[in-house]
């Protein structure tokens, strides 16, 4: 599976030493050193990262995304995390009790994790135990979906592999609750920490879970947090994946998701962006089974100077395939969007039914988005659909609800609402969408 | 007590109302009738204070303050209610939703306790019911999917629970049929009080009939050019507007 959003044209190979300096001379020291597939991976992430350095505008895949600022940034490694406190650990549970696995910096925090409440059948764990305990689990997925050959992020972030999550769901055990991962950046005063978060989801034939990510900074640093993930799901195995960013307006959040899908496998992703000045999420969902599906969706609210970037890719590999896309978009001030969705039929991928749509509501004359939506079809029976929708608010409805009383930023607020109302319906999982609207509504309450 | 002196106003550089004088009490219901292009809607966005319309001269004193120096919500708050001519649909929006963030809205301004969840739904209730009104239609986003008979009964309903002392109804009849026009009418006439004013636009006398006004006054060419009682409707059902240099059938 090799879908390359990146080539080597167009990247910088001089911003690499500022970002690999701060991993001198840690080798020894980090966890998992002692597993080859871990230190293979870790040096080839760094020989590849020296090679190529931060892409830059020129090149296709980040044309709408420029790293200028990032390049800019003094980076160092995160402090001593290991003992700072953290105030508040958000949920979308109403009881607050269920399997939730805290980062801080990028550093598992096992004296804020639980792990109780799983069912038998499912490993869920930090990186460093998955590498002494389930080290075979680790060199069967480490590196197998997201290649650091293909993308410089990917390089880097391998090139710093230290921490993350292993979460392994097997074969028939359906998981109701939600499975939490709560990262938390704190950041250090002087320097942007870099962390470089790594996980590895495996789904066993027939294995159902929700995974619900969240992303919130603890006073204002600006870090550079810089996570992949690689998700395998099994043959009729279903993961729903529900990821909210809400990072500081200093952060840099970047994001890598490949997933590949079996036989009758289903990979649900939604993605709300809230947070960070730049934030670019990269999902690449492969159906490589027959008669799988994805569905990958989310929404994006940007405003001051932030930039948050989608960037998806559905690879249709195998016949009768579904995949379903959906994004909408609030941009104000001036904030920037990018939206690049491809979709890729392969020759042998007849059947494949897919549809995308983008809609992008801009607030403000200085708001912008690039939509660039690309379908690769190399099958003749497919039903592919794509659509991109860029507008503003309806004048006629704010006066309608403002000559009922209702003050300008109000009706703002209910006309913004409404927009993204219908989005939140991809997700399947009602915990997850009251949550997901509380932070919607929370973000709308700021803008006044 | 609202009173129009000399009210001049542009759309689109277009010069519209061209010195328009009106002044109408509490408990008053008068009637605006004209031609096509007299500026009947003008007149009502301009009080309602909508966007692109530019008022070049003249004033309009709504109970002693200047209305055209407030924003469309405060008009809306002190009391002014325009029933739109062509309501507008907002998808996403649950009618409820909008009926209680206005209500709630306007109360505040008027230095009044919101209403919690219960208590607007039974203020609801009573209203839609005056109005034969579905709940369903309630649960529905807003004017979406309405037939047009449905859109002029939501306007009323709004009317029945914001409770205006000004209420400017925009060519209410238009797109209803003769059933739902009775219905509206019916809703319209059980608001009037010796508090409440009204001015019912309208291009056809047939509303009238139903909404019984105390003056009649007609537009034509921005500005009032004639005014009498109820029994001028009836004069311009039979000769038209002819009388005022206008020929509807050319």
């Amino acid at each position: 599976m090799t879908t390359s959003l990146f080539s080597t044209r167009g990247a910088d190979p001089t911003t690499a030493p500022a970002f690999l300096a701060p991993l001198e001379g840690r080798d020894a020291a980090l966890d998992g050193s002692a597993l080859p597939v871990v230190a293979d991976l870790r040096a080839r992430g760094r020989a590849r990262f020296a090679a190529v350095g931060l892409p830059t505008v020129k090149n296709e895949a980040w044309r709408y995304t420029n790293l200028r600022e990032l390049a800019k940034q003094t980076i160092g490694p995160v402090g001593d995390s290991a003992a700072t406190p953290v105030d508040r650990l958000p949920t979308v549970r109403r009881d607050g009790a269920g399997p939730r696995l805290v980062f801080v910096d990028g550093r598992f925090r096992a004296d804020l994790s639980t792990i109780q409440g799983l069912p038998t059948g499912v490993l869920l764990t930090d990186f460093a135990s998955a590498c002494r305990d389930h080290a075979d689990l680790v060199a069967a997925h480490l590196g197998r979906l997201a290649s650091a050959d293909d993308r410089p992020l990917v390089a880097l972030n391998s090139a710093d592999l230290t921490d993350g999550v292993v979460l392994r769901v097997g074969a028939g055990v359906a998981v109701a609750d939600p499975i939490e991962l709560v990262y938390v950046t704190v950041g250090r005063e002087g320097v942007t920490a870099s962390s470089h978060p790594r996980a590895l989801i495996v789904l066993e034939t027939g294995a159902r879970a929700v995974l619900v990510e969240h992303h919130i900074s603890q006073g204002g640093a600006a870090v550079l947090s810089n996570h992949v993930a690689e998700i395998t799901i099994g043959e009729g195995a279903t993961l729903h994946h529900c990821k909210v960013q809400r990072e500081n307006d200093a952060t840099f959040h970047l994001s890598h998701i490949a997933a590949s899908v079996a036989t009758n496998g289903v990979y649900d992703n939604f993605i709300l962006t809230l947070g960070a000045r730049l934030s670019r999420n990269e999902v690449v969902s492969a159906l490589d089974g027959r008669d799988a599906r994805t569905h990958v969706s989310g929404g994006y609210m940007v405003r001051g100077h932030q930039h948050a970037d989608i960037s998806t890719i559905i690879d249709h590999a195998q016949p009768n395939g579904t995949s379903r896309e959906v994004y909408k978009g609030v941009i104000d001030d001036h904030g920037r969007a990018a939206f690049q969705g491809k979709i890729i039929v392969r020759p042998h991928a007849q059947k494949t039914d897919g549809h995308q749509l983008n809609r992008a509501l801009l607030l403000s004359d200085s708001a912008e988005i690039d939509a660039k939506p690309e379908l690769q079809i190399f099958a003749d029976d497919v039903k592919c659909s794509h659509g991109c929708t860029v507008g503003e608010l309806d004048d006629d409805a704010l006066f309608y609800l403002r000559a009922r009383g209702i003050d300008k930023e109000t009706a703002r607020g209910l006309l913004i609402g409404a927009f993204l109302a219908d989005v939140l319906d991809e997700i399947a999982e009602t915990t997850v969408r009251d949550a997901f609207q509380g932070c919607i509504a929370g973000w709308l309450e700021e803008q006044r | 007590m609202i009173e129009i002196k000399n009210l001049h106003a542009k759309v689109d550089g277009k010069d519209i109302l061209k010195g328009v004088d009106l002044t109408i009490r509490p408990g008053e219901v008068h009637a605006i009738m004209g031609p096509n292009g007299a500026g009947k809607s003008t007149l009502s966005y301009v009080l309602a204070g909508r966007d692109g319309y530019e008022v070049t001269d003249g004033s309009v004193t709504y109970y002693g303050k200047d209305l055209l120096a407030m924003e469309p919500e405060e008009r809306a708050a002190e009391g002014v209610f325009l029933a739109f001519q062509y309501p507008v649909e907002i998808p996403g929006v649950a009618n409820t939703t909008f009926l209680k963030t206005a209500i709630n809205a306007i109360r505040k301004h008027r230095g009044e306790k919101e209403l919690d969840a219960m208590q607007f739904l039974k203020l609801l209730r009573e209203k839609t019911k005056a109005l034969g009104m579905s709940d369903e239609m309630l649960k529905r986003a807003v004017n979406v999917g309405f037939s047009g008979g449905e859109k002029k009964r939501n306007e009323t309903l709004q009317m029945a629970v914001l409770e205006p002392k000004f209420a400017i109804l925009d060519e209410t009849d238009s797109g209803l049929d003769i059933d739902a026009l009775k219905i509206v009418a019916e809703g319209v006439n059980a608001l009037r009080s010796p508090e409440r004013s009204m001015l019912v636009i309208t291009h056809y006398q047939r509303l009238l009939d139903y909404i019984v006004p105390d003056y009649v006054h007609v537009l034509a060419a921005g500005r009032v050019v004639k005014s009498g009682g109820k029994d001028l409707a009836l004069e311009l059902e039979k000769n038209g507007y002819r009388d005022f240099g206008v020929d509807e059938a050319a």
